[in-house]
């Protein structure tokens, strides 16, 4: 539930607000669904990871990864692969992050 | 404790937040730069092409339709000069806006603004060159003729109307790279890019290294060693042509020279490879009996490419070239009834001049017998980071002081004399933009001399030929009137004397039109025979590639596009055809081992050509470059000397073999020219074998030298290593390490004119788009493409991809 909320809403957000609109989504629907602090972690973690991956593969198929390949050049990294895994690794930790204080908040309200 | 957990977890999560925003040392903040929304992903263009938009814009007076082509090189017809322009500036700067960015803030003295303080040296020596002053001194006599007033403010608005309807998303990658944003356009901006070309081409002077010289040496080795003119000539005016003139009476010289200089100089030596060439070939000549023009500008590659080719029409002007992004007009192109191009010309348009300071407070300075006022200018440097630097330049009647003392001149700019002030003829109020406005709707000969005159820098060798089967040449700019050598050395700023006495009248600027041998040409050296009678310069560029032009030119019948296509390709080496058999006749085959034997025959068998896969090239470039160096890095033994040219080296060798220069002043023993081209050679030779292994394979031209482009940021992955390529300074295809041809462009004139050309590069300025290098296969091969020249904007063609009407609002 958690999970399919932050996707959802992270991924019709990602098109018009800046990055950090992922970490307010996760952060308010861990308040209004938060479980258990994994729970609501993973959830924000692999709702925002998803996004992310989504988000920038829908920009670079059709490029034929050319930019990602350049850009991957730049950082030193070995294959544009790696660049989209930190980029939605970044994105994951941000709204797994922002999901469990969602949840902590929660947690702390319902007292 | 929960409380205290929740609290752990908020705090954490908005320093996460926060680190992730924030820009730390030279890196992009990171989720700004990688988040798929506003990061650089966005900037990954797609490859499919959206075949037709319609966009309103505001300011545009009538509808203006843009065509692409497969390279997506727009194709412009406005109804008007006002919408040409303004149609100009949107389309340059939606292909290329942070090109044209980084490059107006770097000639501004702008960068530390947004790099921070290691960016200030950079900057102010801009602004204590003069480079604001003179661009704010050309905006205002720009803007008096109105038809610049209407071009430059409608391509200023064209620029405006792209850059506010961009969301941060649609920023250049460089921007996100670089955490800045994009600034509205300005007027200044276009003039700016002129004298940045003006620092490029007319930028430098040898003047410091050569008082140096005088200094050590005096005045008959001086002369000896740096000859106004060189033992090989090819002018580029036909040698014999007579001038239509009576010539103004030139200055008197100034009674004493300077011979010492306040603080040590460094000598920057010009780049071999920076020229470029340029020729025409008449009717009687060609296959077609219509002239065909041919021009490749030489310049450092760099990514985004340095052109933007594109088509230009509306009542009045159809015209076909490349532009600078930044500026309006074609540069380099043509139109219905002519063509033309450049090579530069190297005039001596920068002196300095020292200054003689009543006191440290440089408020008054020597000039005519008596004390006179300088000016300070304040130039305000904004510092990212930092507190703005305010920086106070003086100013006398010749121009900016570029800095006082050695204390106040960075290492980075020790080729630059102190005390010193700069007379630059890039200060001067100049409309060099007219002259391409005038060129691109030009008919025939006389609009093009008319077109001409305008022009002040810098200097240029203007090639041209017209469907009425004229070819022209004018070495063409506005040359201070000057006594002889006037700059060759420091100059005394306070004798009179030693100011500019005026101008050479652009109508007697050299220039030859229909001469008898059917073709005109033009590789940077010298303008004239010694007949001439003003002086533009002591020394030019060397005389190699302009004798291949003329000797092929010569002797070429039926010339055909292809001709001139394989010209400048061309490899062959005059300086290697000079020089070699000499050089060979002195060595002493008994006394070389296995590897040296195996080079000579190598070099005795070469074809004199620099083509990549050529080893005799490798070793005659290291031979002579060795030979060179032990001539001279004896005596002129540390970096604040100008040495002598490859011509007097020449000379030397082919004439004066028992010169005294061949000794090496650092052994008991005196070496003979026999002995420097032996040991010369052995040494190169045994440095390939330890760099290279035998001699092989490794030792191939084209992977010895290297070829590359850079990003304009140096960025890694964002230009293109290790290219293959034949070429070097001293031939036609003069490509080396980065320097090279970026235009290659043949017109074939007739009563349908047909242009060709490439450049290294694409027309996107996007590392993420596939028209940022889409051309650079076919530059690296030597192929010309067939230039897309639509006389409507109705007219159809399959190279035809897109279409993209502008309304005005």
């Amino acid at each position: 539930m958690l999970f399919i909320l932050i996707f959802v809403l992270t991924l019709i957000a990602g098109f018009i607000t800046p990055w950090w609109a992922a970490a307010i989504i996760a952060f308010i629907m861990a308040v209004y669904a938060g479980k258990k602090p994994a729970q609501a972690f993973w959830s924000g973690f692999g709702a925002v990871f998803m996004v992310w991956t989504i988000l920038a593969l829908v920009k670079s198929v059709p490029n034929d990864h050319v930019l990602a390949g350049r850009v991957a050049v730049l950082f030193h990294l070995p294959h544009w692969i790696f660049l989209l895994l930190i980029t939605a690794l970044i994105g994951g930790l941000v709204g797994g992050m922002s999901a469990l204080s969602g949840f902590l908040v929660r947690r702390l309200l319902a007292k | 404790m929960k409380f205290f957990k929740a609290l752990l977890a908020v705090v954490a999560t908005l320093a996460l937040i926060w680190s992730l925003e924030t820009k730390f040392g030279d890196l992009p903040p990171i989720a700004v730069f990688l988040n798929p929304a506003t990061g650089f992903w966005q900037n990954a263009d797609s490859k499919h092409i959206i075949k037709k938009l319609d966009l309103k814009l505001k300011g545009l007076q009538r509808k203006v339709i843009i065509r692409y082509d497969e390279n997506r090189i727009p194709h412009i017809f406005a109804q008007n000069d006002h919408d040409l322009y303004f149609a100009q500036g949107y389309v340059t700067v939606a292909d290329r806006l942070w090109q044209m960015d980084i490059q107006t803030r770097s000639a501004a003295g702008r960068l530390a603004e947004i790099i921070g303080p290691k960016a200030l040296q950079a900057d102010e020596y801009h602004r204590r060159m003069g480079m604001v002053y003179g661009a704010e001194n050309s905006l205002r006599a720009i803007m008096k003729d109105e038809r610049m007033k209407v071009m430059i403010n409608a391509y200023t608005a064209g620029i405006n109307a792209y850059i506010r309807q961009l969301w941060k998303r649609d920023y250049p990658i460089e921007f996100k790279l670089l955490d800045y944003e994009p600034e509205d356009w300005k007027p200044i901006n276009c003039v700016l890019l002129m004298k940045l070309m003006d620092e490029t081409l007319a930028g430098h002077s040898d003047a410091a290294a050569m008082t140096n010289v005088l200094h050590k040496f005096g005045p008959n080795v001086t002369n000896d060693l740096f000859p106004d003119r060189t033992m090989h000539e090819e002018p580029i005016i036909p040698a014999g042509t007579k001038w239509d003139f009576k010539a103004l009476p030139l200055p008197k010289p100034a009674a004493d020279l300077i011979a010492s200089m306040a603080a040590p100089v460094r000598h920057k030596a010009k780049v071999e490879g920076i020229g470029s060439n340029n020729w025409v070939i008449a009717g009687k000549k060609t296959v077609s009996g219509y002239p065909i023009l041919a021009n490749d500008p030489h310049l450092n590659l760099t990514f985004p490419s340095i052109w933007y080719q594109m088509q230009l029409s509306a009542p009045g002007i159809n015209t076909y070239g490349v532009t600078i992004p930044g500026a309006p007009c074609v540069v380099i192109g043509y139109n219905n009834h002519i063509s033309w191009g450049e090579t530069n010309v190297d005039a001596d348009v920068l002196d300095f001049y020292r200054i003689k300071f009543k006191d440290d407070s440089h408020n008054t300075y020597w000039y005519n017998n008596q004390w006179h006022k300088t000016i300070k200018r304040i130039e305000h440097i904004a510092v990212r980071g930092q507190a703005p630097v305010n920086d106070t330049v003086i100013y006398t009647h010749q121009g900016p002081v570029a800095y006082e003392n050695a204390a106040k001149r960075p290492k980075a700019y020790n080729d630059i004399p102190v005390g010193s002030a700069v007379r630059w003829i890039a200060h001067d109020q100049t409309d060099d933009l007219l002259t391409f406005y005038l060129l691109n709707r030009a008919n025939n000969y006389d609009d093009y001399r008319k077109a001409l005159s305008y022009y002040t820098a810098p200097a240029q060798n203007f090639i041209f030929a017209s469907a009425d089967k004229d070819i022209a040449m004018t070495v063409n700019g506005r040359f201070p009137l000057k006594f002889k050598d006037q700059g060759k050395y420091i100059l005394d700023g306070s004798d009179p004397a030693n100011d500019w006495q005026g101008w050479v009248p652009a109508a007697q600027n050299p220039a030859a039109k229909n001469p008898a041998r059917g073709y005109l040409s033009s590789a940077n050296q010298s303008p004239t025979d010694a007949s001439y009678p003003y002086y533009i310069n002591w020394s030019f560029g060397p005389y190699e590639r302009g004798k291949r032009i003329n000797e092929r030119l010569a002797a070429m019948q039926n010339a055909t596009v292809d001709s001139m296509r394989a010209l400048q390709t061309d490899t062959y080496s005059i300086s290697a055809r000079d020089v070699l058999p000499t050089m060979i006749g002195y060595l002493d085959s008994g006394k070389l081992d296995k590897n040296q034997r195996q080079a000579l025959a190598i070099l005795t068998s070469w074809n004199k050509r620099f083509d990549a896969n050529e080893t005799g090239a490798t070793i005659f470039n290291a031979w002579w470059l060795k030979f060179y160096g032990m001539i001279w890095n004896d005596e002129f033994d540390n970096s604040s000397l100008m040495l002598p040219s490859r011509d007097r080296t020449e000379q030397l060798l082919l004439k004066e073999p028992g010169s005294k220069w061949f000794d090496n002043i650092r052994t008991p023993l005196n070496e003979t020219c026999a002995d420097i081209v032996n040991h010369s050679f052995i040494a190169s030779v045994n440095e390939l074998v330890h760099a290279h292994g035998k001699p092989g394979k490794n030792w191939r031209w084209g992977y010895v030298k290297l070829t590359y482009i850079n990003h304009l940021a140096n960025l890694p992955g964002f230009g293109a290593e290790n290219i293959i390529a034949g070429g070097t300074g001293s031939v036609i295809n003069a490509l080396v390490d980065q320097h090279g041809p970026s235009w290659r462009m043949v017109v074939q004139m007739g009563p349908k004119v047909q242009g060709y050309g490439i450049f290294p590069g694409g027309e996107s300025g996007n590392p993420g788009s596939i028209y940022y290098d889409d051309m650079l296969k076919t530059w690296e091969s030597g192929k010309l493409k067939p230039l897309l020249f639509l006389q409507s904007p109705a007219e159809k063609s399959e190279r035809i991809k897109s279409t993209l009407t502008l309304t005005g609002n």
